[in-house]
């Protein structure tokens, strides 16, 4: 057993978590200046859609039954089909808002998911086995650690540079970064803004699936307040690195990732259960020494 | 012209009288006609008052949406519980306590204001490192905030109880002491609006740069009423666990967080007037819903809304506002008399 290596990969696919879920974030508030914290309730959502619909204890697969190579797609469409459905209902009709109006309808949005989601499974915790076989250690470099953390660092790895090529290498990437950049005017040269907005819309939901998928995995509970400690962590990222831009939002998703796991490795016994408190305080500081985030993109600071 | 500004001064003053008297009315009348639990809906309503009229001195000036105001109602609340707890009953639940706390058995008016005073102390502290960010970023940061203060009050047991509640509180904050406490309250928000502070504050909520280039230091005005406004979310949080008797964390966090912004914001976050039209608009429709919930009798059935229904329905109603009215209810107008004919 060696403790480097373990802590390190803890690290690493704890952060791919938060970096996927940040990179979501980031995408529509590059597009829209949307603050979306609607983004935890469409993982909650994600993780329900997995399993029949009920209030009993024992949780019953749903559309979890089908095999994986059914399965991931699926719930990918049902993550991108929540969060289009949700631009389609009410931040099409506000466009025109301030982004302190989004955000406060996101916040919104998210609390009538999460009561929905209440109303129909209940509020107690709900035991899923998905894949339970990705649980079991692998021995790498002295290190014995869950197969599934491998997966995740490798998803987060391919998500990420598969994101990096479409928004290179496409038409709809192009449009999207000429949008982040400056919407009225890549409006005014002919990018579509209905097609653009609604592509982030759905490649974040698809980004909160991945994320759903990753959890269940490897917590085995679906709990519908499951997506507002993530999603909080996730905004926080977005902010440390430097709002709307998205290498940013990757590398401080890892870093959130790795404070989280060292703090939680090296704090006394005593101190452990405000693990929470110190990483927040810890953002707080890095905040102030840099308060435009630790990569800044141009396009968010206010022209004068 | 300098008529015309006194008398602007004098309708200025009137807002705060009109939306005293309204409360007022509002208090008398359920104390007459309703029932007890209608009086104890009254208490929770005018608490709600005081902390939405706070947290407004703070948003409705500087334009920053704060999510970190249920943290200083936290502070208070517990503040108040430490000062005027039975030593006894102290020693047995909150055994941890510093000897100063541990002993003391103060009067529920100085613990009131005492736990205010700790609350706008700690916005002094955090929002000195909060304010520095620009108006996006220091929303998410007060999230944070509100993360931190949730994580410390529910995981210190000795001090705070953890996530066991803390009980036996004495229940004076009936409808007539939070009455008391939210006609301060507006008063004094009508007060730090009209005050130089508050005006410079919404020069620079308008336009950040102009106000700059005025010579307008908003950290400092920002800071000034984040101070004022968690002072009044701490008597608020007092005030509320005085009326229930019963603390605990979960009181705190993101239900009262969502359910008070909903309150400002269809109320409109523009105007004194819209903070206290929001709570009294969405107080009267939650018990609305909650009886609705409970089930009405129509001839020999029994109609009633699935529990829960009514946070989605408040949402709801909350996202139609936001799409149909962004400024809310009143649209960011006061209610005023004209003084002075005109």
């Amino acid at each position: 057993m060696n403790a480097i290596p373990q802590l390190f990969f803890d690290a690493m696919s704890l952060g791919g978590i938060y970096a996927m879920a940040a990179l979501g974030i980031a995408l529509i508030f590059g597009v829209m200046k949307l603050v979306n914290f609607a983004h935890g309730e469409y993982i909650a959502f994600c993780v329900f859609a997995l399993i029949v619909p009920s209030t009993d204890a024992v949780a019953v697969m749903f559309i979890g039954k089908a095999p994986a190579i059914v399965l991931i797609p699926i719930l990918l469409l049902v993550g991108a089909a929540v969060a289009v459905a949700s631009e389609f209902f009410v931040f099409r009709h506000m466009r025109r808002a301030t982004p302190v109006a989004m955000m406060i309808s996101s916040f919104a949005l998210g609390f009538v998911i999460q009561n929905t989601l209440l109303l129909v499974y209940g509020s107690r915790p709900k035991a899923i086995s998905l894949w339970p076989e990705l649980n079991k250690p692998v021995s790498i470099i002295g290190a014995s650690i869950p197969l599934l953390q491998i997966i995740v660092i490798l998803t987060t790895l391919i998500v990420v540079v598969a994101l990096a090529l479409l928004l290179k290498k496409t038409r709809i990437g192009l449009e999207m970064r000429a949008a982040a950049e400056n919407f009225t005017m890549a409006r005014l040269l002919g990018v579509r803004a209905n097609v653009v907005i609604t592509g982030a819309f759905a490649l974040s939901g698809a980004l909160a699936a991945a994320v759903a998928l990753i959890m269940v995995t490897q917590t085995g509970v679906a709990d519908v307040r499951m997506g507002g400690q993530i999603m909080l962590v996730a905004f926080i990222a977005t902010v440390i690195g430097g709002l709307g831009s998205l290498p940013g939002a990757v590398a401080a998703g890892f870093l959130i990732g790795a404070a989280s796991v060292i703090l939680q490795g090296f704090l006394p016994l005593e101190a452990r259960p405000f693990r929470d408190a110190f990483l927040y305080t810890l953002v707080i500081v890095v905040l102030l020494l840099r308060p435009d985030g630790l990569f800044t993109s141009n396009s968010t600071k206010p022209r004068v | 012209m300098a008529q015309t500004h006194k008398q602007k001064r004098l309708s200025a003053w009137s807002t705060p009288i009109l939306l005293i008297a309204i409360l007022v009315v509002f208090t008398v009348l359920v104390t007459i006609f309703g029932d007890k639990s209608l009086a104890r809906m009254a208490a929770q309503t005018l608490i709600r008052v005081t902390f939405v009229v706070g947290l407004w001195i703070f948003v409705g000036n500087s334009g920053v949406v704060s999510f970190g105001h249920a943290g200083y109602m936290a502070i208070g609340a517990y503040c108040s519980a430490w000062l005027t707890l039975d030593p006894m009953k102290k020693g047995l639940f909150l055994p941890d306590l510093w000897p100063f706390l541990a002993n003391a058995e103060w009067h529920v008016l100085p613990a009131a204001v005492a736990s205010g005073l700790l609350a706008a102390l700690v916005a002094l502290l955090s929002g000195a490192a909060i304010l520095r960010l620009s108006g996006i970023a220091a929303s998410i940061a007060t999230f944070a905030f509100l993360a931190i203060i949730y994580t410390v009050y529910s995981s210190w047991e000795g001090v705070t109880g953890a996530t066991s509640s803390v009980v036996g509180l004495t229940r004076y904050a009936d409808q007539w002491a939070t009455l008391g406490w939210a006609s301060v309250t507006v008063l004094a928000a009508a007060w730090y609006a009209n005050s130089s502070s508050g005006l410079a504050l919404r020069a620079s909520r308008e336009d950040e740069v102009a106000a700059d280039a005025s010579g307008i230091n908003m950290y400092r005005h920002r800071l000034i009423s984040l101070v004022v406004s968690a002072f009044f979310a701490g008597v608020a949080g007092a005030l509320f666990g005085h009326s229930l008797g019963v603390l605990n964390p979960n009181s705190f966090y993101l239900g009262v967080t969502f359910i008070t912004l909903a309150m400002l914001v269809v109320g409109g976050i523009g105007s004194l007037t819209g903070a206290v039209t929001g709570v009294l608009v969405l107080s009267i429709i939650i018990e609305a819903l909650v009886r609705m919930e409970r089930g009405i009798a129509v001839g020999e059935t029994t109609l009633a809304l699935p529990t829960g229904a009514q946070e989605i329905i408040i949402g709801i109603i909350m996202i139609l506002v936001l799409i149909l009215r962004p400024a809310g209810l009143t649209g960011g107008r006061e209610l005023r008399l004209r003084i002075g004919g005109r």
